[in-house]
């Protein structure tokens, strides 16, 4: 049995084996063939499987996602049966005698360069889908599990490190917990591991022979245990015994209100980053979703979602919570959140950079059609929307003027309009300073505890050496937050809270006590911070 | 053979996903079909070379279909464009 420590993400325990997640796309390796015919037959097998793998991939996203954004699978298919794309392989392996993983990877490479190469933003942006195309082909060849799609046993993830859009990605269900080497705790990584309530652990000095071995995490602990012996097994058994014993405890809060035993009553909701993590909003009982991340559409797509395809999600949110709360976050890209058909500049300070609402204000052609998108998905429920990175009261007066005009646009187009309250994420102090002036432009303030934190400490929340001098409970922080619901309850309009801290089950009653109206966390903290409300007095 | 010019109206060009049905669309005639442009050529076949001419909004496009049922082919391949591109 080996024991490694690392820095907790998410608390819980995990028992089952290790999948060892690795890229590894610069490790082909150039063999010399005997039996030319016998490569290319290897070929074209990889070839069908990966069509097959498609195929699966394509009526997955279906389901998902959406016909039309599911198409790209299609494409991929499609790019896989290029003529000029096998032609350029078998004539590797037939003239240079080479195994098909070196033909398929320089092939790869080729194309992905010739796309690279283009004049045009878009067409660059593809070489990036010749690469997906050839890696999956390759790792088809080697054997190797890399392109993000779990088998039936459910594994525990080791990687190197974890993109957000690969965490995503993968199948939810089959993932038991994700230990990483690299990555900070306040990563987006490690926030989707909270917001999915999957035990997470980083700093851990991975080792590929582990995969296939048993493993133990123990997220409350920070310790990973590989090749454990009986009596630890027995041990942490018993202790996921427990812990699934006090979530059946939580079960029975399903269906009461979040209300103090004085009768502070507070809006308890969901933050969530997908349409898939609407079950378990409902299966915990969220109130309502105070954060809908939707920049998911974004980072899932190969191109800009059209706005069917964003009214398509947000309507569907919109109806499955049935005329509850739905409050959509508009798109939050930049920082560490990279889209490359946004060609966005390489930053020596992204998280200070062009992001985020300067983003939209800067290109209102993407704003206008997220905005449409939203009003008429207000239709099909109770939608909210709100808009990150505010500094100044002049954005916001720009915002306003833009959202008005594409709500009087659709409504002079006959188009069925709901009511909207538009409001505003205080996650820079800027915002938190003025916020008394801003009360007075918007409907609501969601304080985004994660960047204020970042913005107030000037800590980068990527830097994992800076984790020792992250404070979340700093009292600039705090006063921060209780000036802002001040500020908020003389206008006449509620505050809330969708960062991390809202689910910091220490600050509680504290937030109870400054008069915070709403709590947005993430699912798997609904109902233990409901018992919190609950056993408040 | 028959020829047609066509003015693509979508905002990005003939980006993947229209490309694709492209693909498609033109697998199903008999006879060849070939796209043109001030940069080049390729065959309508083939969804690399196709995305390769990085054909944009506002680029003029010369279609050219070639062989058994051509007349009927271009009409369909016009309906195409002008359904999707």
């Amino acid at each position: 049995m080996e024991k490694y420590t690392g820095k907790k993400v998410f608390n819980g325990v995990a028992i089952g084996p290790i999948l060892f997640y690795s890229k590894e796309q610069d490790q082909v390796v150039r063999r010399h063939v005997e039996d030319v015919q016998a490569e290319l037959a290897r070929y074209e097998a990889a070839k069908e499987t990966a069509i097959e793998q498609l195929q699966e991939l394509y009526e997955k996203a279906v389901q998902e996602v959406g016909e039309v954004n599911a198409q790209i699978f299609e494409v991929h298919s499609m790019l896989l049966e290029d003529d000029d794309y096998n032609d350029s392989i078998s004539n590797m392996i037939t003239t240079q005698e080479i195994n098909a993983e070196y033909a398929v990877a320089m092939t790869g490479d080729h194309f992905a360069e010739m796309f690279a190469n283009m004049d045009d933003e878009y067409f660059q942006a593809r070489s990036a889908d010749i690469k997906d195309i050839s890696d999956r082909v390759v790792s088809i060849l080697t054997g190797r599990g890399n392109s993000g799609e779990l088998g039936d046993t459910p594994v525990i993830i080791v990687a190197e490190d974890l993109a957000p859009s690969e965490t995503v990605k993968m199948d939810k269900s089959k993932l038991l917990a994700f230990v990483t080497h690299l990555g900070s705790t306040n990563s987006h990584t490690a926030i989707l591991a909270r917001t999915m309530g999957i035990p997470a652990l980083i700093g851990i000095d991975i080792r590929k022979e582990w995969n296939g071995k048993m493993a133990i995490v123990d997220g409350k602990e920070g310790i990973l245990f590989v090749d454990p012996d009986e009596t630890t097994i027995l041990e942490y058994q018993k202790r996921k015994a427990e812990e699934e014993e006090r979530d059946r405890l939580y079960q029975t809060l399903k269906g009461k209100e979040s209300v103090t035993q004085s009768g502070q009553k507070v809006h308890l909701y969901a933050n969530i980053g997908n349409v898939s993590d609407l079950a378990t909003v409902l299966m915990n009982d969220a109130e309502g979703i105070g954060l809908f991340r939707s920049e998911f559409l974004y980072l899932e797509s190969q191109d800009y979602p059209s706005e069917e395809e964003q009214f398509q999600v947000y309507k569907r949110v919109a109806e499955t919570m049935a005329g509850k709360k739905v409050i959509i976050r508009t798109l939050d890209i930049g920082a560490d959140k990279q889209v490359d058909y946004f060609g966005l500049d390489k930053e020596d300070n992204p998280a200070l950079g062009y992001r985020a609402i300067r983003i939209c204000l800067t290109r209102p052609e993407i704003f206008r059609t997220q905005l449409r998108a939203l009003f008429r998905a207000s239709a099909f429920g109770n939608i909210a929307i709100m808009y990150p990175m505010i500094t100044a009261v002049e954005e916001v007066r720009q915002i306003k003027e833009i959202s008005a005009a594409v709500k009087q646009e659709l409504m002079d187009a006959g188009v069925p309009v709901g009511e909207v309250e538009e409001g505003i994420m205080i996650e820079t102090p800027a915002a938190a300073i003025i916020s008394d002036q801003l009360a007075k432009e918007v409907d609501f303030f969601s304080i985004g505890t994660n960047d204020l934190t970042q913005y107030t400490l000037a800590i980068d929340r990527q830097n994992p050496k800076l984790d020792t001098f992250y404070r979340p409970h700093h009292e600039a922080i705090l006063r921060l937050i209780r000036m802002v619901a001040k500020n908020a309850h003389e206008a006449g309009i509620w505050a809330g809270i969708c960062g991390e801290l809202g689910a910091d089950m220490e600050l509680t009653e504290t937030f109870l006590e400054m008069g915070i109206d709403e709590l947005s966390v993430s699912p798997a903290c609904v109902l233990p911070i409901r018992k919190i409300i609950r056993d408040a007095k | 053979m028959v020829a047609f010019k066509y003015t693509i109206t979508d905002e990005v060009g003939i980006h993947a996903r229209p490309a694709g049905l492209l693909v498609k669309a033109a697998k199903e005639q008999a006879a060849t079909v070939t796209i043109k442009t001030a940069k080049g050529s390729a065959d309508a076949r083939k969804l690399m070379a196709i995305m390769a001419l990085g054909v944009k909004q506002g680029d003029e496009v010369t279609v050219e279909v070639e062989g058994e049922n051509e007349e009927q082919a271009a009409k369909d391949m016009q309906a195409f464009f002008e359904a999707n591109l």
